[in-house]
């Protein structure tokens, strides 16, 4: 990964802005504290959501990706997520489009008609590989002011960031790193649980599909992090928090169990670590809270 | 019309290679994928069974299987498969052909309504803009759903690919022409 890349497009996507701006606040301050610039991606939609919209027409998936692929592209930069929903989404548009000419010349025909094209010269990057691999766990390191001591986390990764393999490229899907790393430097300890890599329950449209089903997945999540004495839980998607903050206030709605289990994207959990405080991350403004412990 | 397994093919060959939709062919019902499957647990999704009915070209039984659509697609199966079946891939191509013949629930096509109408699957509201200037971010983000001229593009994307009909979305109301009589899967 280029040292040198200071500037990026970051792609928003639907949840981060419209529903956990605090995700986007932390993300763009924490990297521009390490002198990544983030520009704004004027006119990008949905990415859109690659198992709903890929489940539905792929024909209409991959040209709207395309598009935001293309808007990217003519601002001359490599792209930043925070959600496996958008990365799932435009980082396999871009590797099927680039893999097979074919659906690339439908796609641009598509395009075509309001003059813009995709050409495969962005890239599209995960925020939490933009803190492991370009800023680095030494640089993030030396501004760990407050280490996050006594705090165990459990790490869950979502699906999109490390599957598929193929098209991923972050090693094994079964055995990964990247976050257990980035909690380890907070100075927190990372937690094994039952299920630990399991899916949320959110996506492929099985949330829409059938929320109460959706929501037990989730619900098991929960009870195993808390069962392996977890005191919260960083993630690397923004749909997956929806699913799994909103879904515990969904659970108290439908159940009457109100579990309270903070969760965290990454960038918040390092942001924790680094002095920043509860309310400028937007961590006050979601269904869990965080404890003490977390908070001081 | 060929058979499923040659709708799948063809269908799905021009997005991803027709050899990764032939891996369905290699299945052998070992149910590494079922065995493996988050939603297997609490639904009725047997993902081997699925494969089983598209090889034996049961179009009808698979295109009314509610379970079809509690797969996440969190591709477990597509990883750990001892055959290199393309699970998830092939998973989503049938959703495609059974959504082209109008297999679609109103919830699933109320989806396509939001980005019609905003350009994104989960709109902002007044609340959310709110949020947004007390974070110090502008109120709105500058996507598809303040510029309507970057909305219009991804509308004729819909408009090209006919993902409005398919949805039966009606343009005069902008929402779907009837939710009553939808698919409830």
């Amino acid at each position: 990964m280029s040292e040198e890349t200071k500037e990026y497009a970051y792609f928003l996507g639907c949840i981060t802005p419209n529903r956990y701006p605090g995700i986007e606040a932390t993300t763009k301050k924490i990297f521009k504290g390490f002198g990544i610039e983030t520009k704004e991606m004027v006119g990008a939609s949905c990415c859109p959501a690659p198992g709903v919209f890929g489940s539905f027409d792929m024909y209409t998936w991959l040209p709207v990706a395309a598009r935001n692929l293309a808007i990217a592209e003519e601002m001359g930069l490599e792209i930043y997520v925070t959600c496996n929903g958008c990365y799932g989404s435009l980082q396999e548009a871009d590797h099927l489009l680039k893999e097979h000419p074919k659906v690339k010349e439908r796609v641009n025909e598509v395009l075509s008609k309001f003059g813009r094209e995709y050409k495969g010269t962005t890239k599209v990057n995960h925020s939490i590989v933009i803190l492991h691999d370009v800023i680095g766990l030494d640089r993030l390191k030396e501004r760990i002011t407050k280490p996050l001591k006594d705090i165990n986390v459990a790490v869950h990764y979502g699906c999109h960031f490390l599957k598929p393999r193929e098209v991923r490229g972050h090693g094994s899907s079964e055995t990964p790193y990247i976050l257990e790393d980035l909690v380890k430097v907070t100075g927190a300890k990372e937690v094994d649980y039952k299920d630990k890599l399991m899916c949320c329950g959110a996506g492929g449209g099985n949330r829409t599909a059938d929320t109460p089903q959706s929501l037990e997945w989730m619900r098991q999540k929960i009870v195993n992090a808390i069962e392996a004495g977890a005191d919260c839980m960083v993630h690397p998607c923004a749909f997956c928090h929806l699913q799994l903050d909103r879904g515990q206030a969904e659970l108290e709605k439908g159940y009457g169990v109100f579990f309270n289990f903070p969760i965290l994207f990454a960038t918040q959990l390092i942001g924790l670590a680094m002095g920043l405080s509860i309310k400028e991350m937007g961590l006050d403004i979601q269904t869990t809270t965080m404890p003490e412990k977390l908070a001081k | 019309m060929g058979t499923l397994y040659e709708e799948i093919v063809a269908y799905g060959g021009e997005v991803f290679g027709e050899e990764h939709m032939e891996t369905l062919l290699q299945c052998v019902q070992c149910g590494k994928c079922t065995g493996g499957c988050p939603s297997g647990r609490n639904t009725a999704l047997r993902t081997r069974k699925l494969f089983r009915m598209a090889q034996e070209d049961m179009r009808e039984e698979i295109f009314n299987a509610p379970e079809l659509w509690f797969c996440t697609t969190c591709f477990t199966c597509y990883e750990r498969c001892p055959k290199g079946v393309k699970t998830t891939d092939v998973i989503r191509i049938i959703r495609n052909l059974a959504a082209k013949e109008g297999h679609m629930s109103v919830p699933h096509r109320m989806i396509g309504v939001y980005v019609l109408k905003t350009g994104h699957a989960v709109p902002i509201g007044p609340d959310q803009m709110k949020i947004r200037e007390s974070l110090g971010l502008d109120s709105q983000p500058p996507t598809t759903q303040k510029y309507k001229e970057q909305l219009e593009q991804v509308q004729d994307i819909f408009r090209t690919t006919q993902f409005d009909a398919m949805i039966d979305f009606d343009w005069d109301k902008m929402d779907l022409r009837g939710k009553e009589g939808g698919e409830k899967k």
